[in-house]
């Protein structure tokens, strides 16, 4: 070695690798429009296939004449249930362990359910179709409330059901009860309770919103009847299991289907679950022979395709005088809508909501969960988290909130006093998980002197004497969250999904020049897998980053893996790829030692090479050994550079994070504005620092809008009431307020790399801090709890019953 | 979201289009910015057989401050009175305003003319219109027609346009003195929670004129005189401003929506009143 020869810092830099803000390599055709989406695949004689959906929430479907329609010009056909039954397709399994109308077979369950699917030329003479089918429907009482669901003599929602006691997850207590799910020990919580210093009881309402990706959900259905061949282009999250499910479903042998999910623009779980359009799509080829497109459109989306949340949340949280919690309880009524089609764990119908103990010490707890029919759209998928841990953290972080004012603690002291302590992890929940690592002490204190907390409870306590006063109109709140999130799934011994153990997979093969390409079972939608997981390798094998090319999303290629949702690429696929690395280099060292004539145990990897131990002057770059892995004849080493890695991660991971919102809020208008959002985030090791920063800003962003206006609102007819984009929100640049983000490191012992996943920590912790930060305005004047969405008028109304319009 | 068929003409000057529109009577609708109408056609709300697309016309389009009135042309847009330097001079209410008005996007192609013809109550324009007591001029078989920005308005969509009509300017005196256009909404792109014109002129520390009007809190615009009269000779005090609020809420008659129900919605209307008040007379 001399100076000319790169320092070892230099080599590391020149990788790319863990650590690096690295340009995401997607951007250069998103930003020049030269992404392929789903819409994008014209094939020719391409048919477009849409929906007549029902305007009723519940209504028998008396009869349904496509005469009218076929004379439409363009029109080709009119499918109905009666033409999917010879099929067995007029009603498909949902993950949920349910099934689901494909087109309504006699009734409907919720406005926008799907009755017939018109196929015809392109999506112009479809349109005109649809409005020329006629259908006579009888309207039937509407259930939109769960509670009143559960009556004894509500109306049967699912008469497919009726008399069936026994569910996909235990008993049926009525004839629209779906499951209840339990975890912890009710007994020894309830008699903790019994006898607690202080005990506050509360309902936490998480509403119902939509991930209302920016491009809905789609697909194009290519049935080749020479060869036998499917090949179905579309919006999924989860490739490789459309491809399995669409096989079981359809008879068609699984070799005989190619799944291929092409850029996708946005999912945040909308697009994990299997929709009717799908099938329809499928039929419709087989049918016709031809290459059939479905698209929803914005309203079509909003309207039927996967909501997220609508958990009625009750809880008991119990503790001494000290305010150290002794106790949880939580018995929560979820509304499913019509069909149970949540996207969750199999053994999971209420995902992992038993992580609601949170970042807490908490000795005993308990959490029921009832899931519940009502004439609404199915889904209750996890919106940009990981299987109702939104609704877990919500609801502790409300809890927490709630037990201060009860106690009349300051609310950080309070979070502080409870904290699983550095030296308990793993920590055994209450609830039946190991959390594998944590730091939450240190978190808090760093995040609390970044917005100098006290200085700003100082502010607060000023403002209220001055708003009593008649100096202001704008009160100050200080939203506090720390979030335990549960991401990763999953261990294949206790996370499935339809029977598909969720493990993720890598393939590398490297080139004789030196470069590579790595395959995957998960798929990006926007979360630049192109770009990390190339560090990722980068780091393992030496190679650029910029010299890895990442595809995913085509299962004649990809390995099979389970996809991407609930931030478990990272932790899964994105270990599957270290390991993958790691069967690489074990394999390089030997051809670097062959090479360097020296045994196997003589040479030492160093961050782009093999060199023999004592003499770094001697070595063999991982280039140099992949020219020499395809060109010369090793003893005993077969020719070539690839690997392949199934991952079966031994635990989920536990990302956690601190965030603290101060919001100023109009107490005479509703209107809120955001000072300041201090985000904290621990995803252990930080593979892209740049991307995890835009993760953030994105998931706080979708949080705002979710705890300050968003929703799928319904009035009692089961109409929706929020079906465009006019009145769901969806926040632009000019209601998005900056954010501070900062991080603190602790590695997942159980990772090879020690990375936890980040995409979701953002929505699930900046749901509470926004709406912590609503409630904490108004603690001094008496507000124990209120619902969100916090728009303008439920502020003003909260502000309004305070009497504090005089 | 796709709209029934039908046939597009672009005319290139406005006797054309009005050739047009007596053809084909009730089948026919002229377009402007299409921001009200295209939503309807696409969820099949609205048939329209006939569109008629003013964009080719230019004696449409245009901004002139002439001596003591300020002209628009129908087919002006939103961005268009941003960016015209005479106008925010003359008449800076219009620039406050439009500024409010959606997003960029939505001001580079929405229309003047659009905004305030149609009669959507959500609309900014027309509350703006009564309160400069802008003329609306229409073009009809008949000939041309001027009515009153403050009497235009009948109902929801219901307007003194008669079907066969063109509205093709608007114009107003140059309005004196101190401005405000205050509006809530949820987010950029939504109509008014509640929205408040008002300009006032002082003289001597006492109010010489009032003119107030407000928007999406009636099924119309609402100008009220009331309000207006009662700042009219007092020194705009405390006391004076909420009599003016008092008076224009009691003119309001707003619905429940999406944004809340009749009681918030007058509770903020007042608060939005106040607001718009109390800026026009800082800037008097």
């Amino acid at each position: 070695m001399n100076d000319l020869t790169p320092s070892r810092e230099e080599r590391t830099e020149n990788l790319k690798g863990l650590g690096c803000s690295r340009k995401r390599v997607e951007d250069a055709r998103f930003t020049q429009g030269k992404g392929n989406y789903v819409d994008d695949i014209k094939m020719p004689g391409m048919l477009f296939g849409d929906f007549v959906r029902s305007p009723y929430a519940h209504a028998r479907v008396k009869n349904i004449n496509s005469e009218e329609a076929l004379k439409v010009p363009g029109v080709l056909a009119v499918l109905t249930a009666k033409d999917l039954e010879p099929l067995g397709l007029h009603w498909m399994p949902t993950l949920a362990g349910d099934k689901q109308m494909v087109l309504a077979d006699g009734k409907v369950l919720f406005q926008g359910q799907e009755v017939a699917f018109v196929v015809a030329t392109d999506r112009y003479a479809a349109a005109d179709g649809i409005e020329a089918v006629e259908v006579e429907y009888e309207e039937l009482p509407v259930v939109v409330d769960p509670f009143k669901a559960l009556d004894p003599d509500a109306p049967v929602l699912r008469e497919d059901l009726e008399g069936q006691t026994e569910g996909a997850h235990g008993p049926r207590k009525h004839h629209n009860h779906i499951f209840l799910w339990e975890a912890g020990d009710k007994e020894a919580t309830e008699s903790v309770l019994a006898s607690a210093d202080v005990v506050a009881e509360e309902m936490v309402y998480y509403h119902r919103t939509h991930p209302c990706p920016l491009e809905p959900c789609g697909c194009v259905a290519s049935m080749d009847k020479v060869n036998g061949k499917l090949t179905l282009w579309g919006t999924f999250q989860a490739p490789h299991a459309v491809r399995t499910v669409a096989s079981l479903i359809s008879g068609i042998a699984e070799h005989n289907i190619r799944v291929i999910s092409p850029d996708i623009g946005g999912g945040f779980g909308n697009k994990v679950g299997v929709y009717p359009g799908y099938v329809c799509s499928i039929v419709a080829s087989i049918v016709t022979g031809k290459p059939v497109k479905w698209i929803e459109d914005r309203m079509d989306n909003l309207m039927a395709t996967a909501f997220a949340r609508d958990y009625w949340m009750k809880g008991k949280i119990a503790a001494t005088k000290e305010g150290k919690i002794t106790g949880l309880w939580c018995h929560t009524t979820a509304d499913h809508g019509g069909f149970d089609a949540c996207a969750d764990p199999t053994k999971f119908p209420a995902g992992f909501m038993n992580i609601c103990t949170g970042s807490y010490d908490i000795p005993v707890a308990y959490l029921g969960v009832d899931g519940v029919y009502t004439n609404k759209a199915p889904g209750g998928v996890a919106y940009r988290c990981s299987f109702r841990v939104t609704e877990a953290a919500y609801f502790i972080e409300r809890m927490i909130e709630i037990l201060a004012i009860e106690l009349n603690m300051d609310a950080a002291e309070l979070r502080r006093i409870n904290f699983i302590k550095k030296e308990q992890f793993p920590y055994q929940s209450a609830l039946g998980w190991e959390y594998d690592s944590g730091d939450y002490h240190t978190a808090w204190e760093k995040a609390l002197k970044a917005v100098d907390y006290e200085g700003l409870r100082k502010e607060q306590a000023e403002r209220v004497e001055a708003f009593k006063r008649g100096e202001t109109r704008k009160l100050l709140g200080i939203g506090l969250t720390h979030f335990t999130e549960i991401v990763g799934a999953g261990p294949v011994k206790n996370c499935d999904i339809l029977g598909l153990g969720m493990f993720d997979s890598c393939e590398i093969r490297i080139h004789p020049t030196g470069s590579a390409i790595a395959r995957l079972g998960t798929i990006s939608q926007g979360q630049g897998h192109a770009t990390t997981f190339a560090q990722i390798l980068a780091s393992e094998i030496g190679l650029p980053a910029d010299s890895i090319t990442i595809e995913e999303g085509d299962t004649d290629t990809a390995p099979y893996g389970l996809g991407t949702y609930g931030s478990r690429s990272t932790p899964v696929a994105g270990a599957a790829t270290a390991m993958a690395g790691r069967k690489i280099r074990a394999k390089a060292q030997m051809i670097a030692a062959y090479l360097l004539e020296v045994h196997d145990d003589d040479v030492e990897w160093d961050v782009d090479r093999f060199a023999v131990k004592g003499a770094p002057e001697r070595f063999k770059t991982m280039a140099e050994i992949a020219f020499a892995a395809y060109n010369q004849a090793i003893p005993g080493i077969e020719p070539g550079l690839e690997a392949v890695s199934y991952y079966d991660p031994p635990n989920m991971t536990y990302p956690f994070g601190a965030y603290i919102c101060v919001m100023e809020i109009d107490v005479d208008t509703g209107v809120h504005e955001i000072r300041q959002f201090y985000a904290l985030d621990d995803c252990g090791t930080r593979i892209n620092p740049m991307i995890i920063e835009g993760q953030v800003h994105g998931g706080v962003t979708e949080a705002l809008a979710i705890a300050m206006g968003q929703e799928i609102a319904y009035d009692e007819m089961g109409n929706v009431k929020t079906g465009t984009l006019m009145d769901f929100f969806l926040p632009t640049a000019w209601e998005t307020p900056n954010y501070t983000t900062d991080h603190t490191t602790t590695p997942s012992p159980h990772h090879p790399i020690g990375a936890k996943g980040v995409g979701e920590s953002p929505n699930v912790g900046g749901v509470p801090a926004f709406s912590n930060a609503v409630h904490d305005a108004f603690r001094a004047f008496g507000l124990r709890q209120s619902h969100m969405p916090h728009d303008h008028w439920r502020i003003w109304k909260t502000a309004h019953d305070l009497g504090l319009h005089g | 979201m796709i709209p029934a068929r039908f046939e597009y003409h672009r005319p290139s000057d406005v006797s054309a289009a009005l050739a047009i529109l007596t053809e084909h009577g009730d089948d026919a609708r002229v377009l402007a910015g299409g921001h009200s109408l295209i939503p309807m056609m696409k969820l099949r709300m609205a048939a329209i057989e006939h569109l008629i697309d003013l964009q080719d016309i230019a004696e449409l389009k245009g901004i002139s401050v002439d001596g003591g009135t300020i002209t628009i042309g129908a087919m002006t847009t939103q961005h268009e009175l941003i960016d015209n330097a005479d106008l925010a001079k003359a008449a800076p209410i219009l620039r406050e305003a439009a500024l409010q008005i959606a997003d960029p996007q939505v001001r580079y192609v929405g229309t003047v003319g659009g905004n305030v013809a149609n009669g959507d109550p959500g609309n900014d324009m027309p509350g703006l219109m009564q309160c400069l007591g802008a003329t609306f001029h229409l073009v009809g078989p008949g000939g041309t027609r001027d009515v009153a920005a403050r009497d235009y308005y009948e109902a929801a969509y219901m307007t003194d346009r008669e079907d066969d009509e063109i509205l093709v300017s608007v114009s107003f005196p140059v309005p004196e003195g101190g401005y405000a256009y205050e509006k809530q909404k949820r987010k950029i792109g939504d109509y008014a929670t509640a929205a408040c014109a008002v300009q006032v002129t002082m003289a001597g520390g006492s109010c010489t004129a009032a003119s107030i009007a407000m928007t999406n809190l009636s099924d119309t615009p609402i100008w009220s005189k009331d309000a207006g009269a009662v700042l009219v000779g007092t020194d705009c005090g405390p006391g004076a401003i909420g009599a003016a609020v008092d008076a224009a809420v009691a003119a309001i008659d707003p619905t429940e929506d999406n944004r809340g129900p009749v009681e918030f919605k007058k509770h903020v209307a007042g608060v939005v009143i106040r607001r718009a008040i109390e800026r026009a007379i800082s800037r008097a």
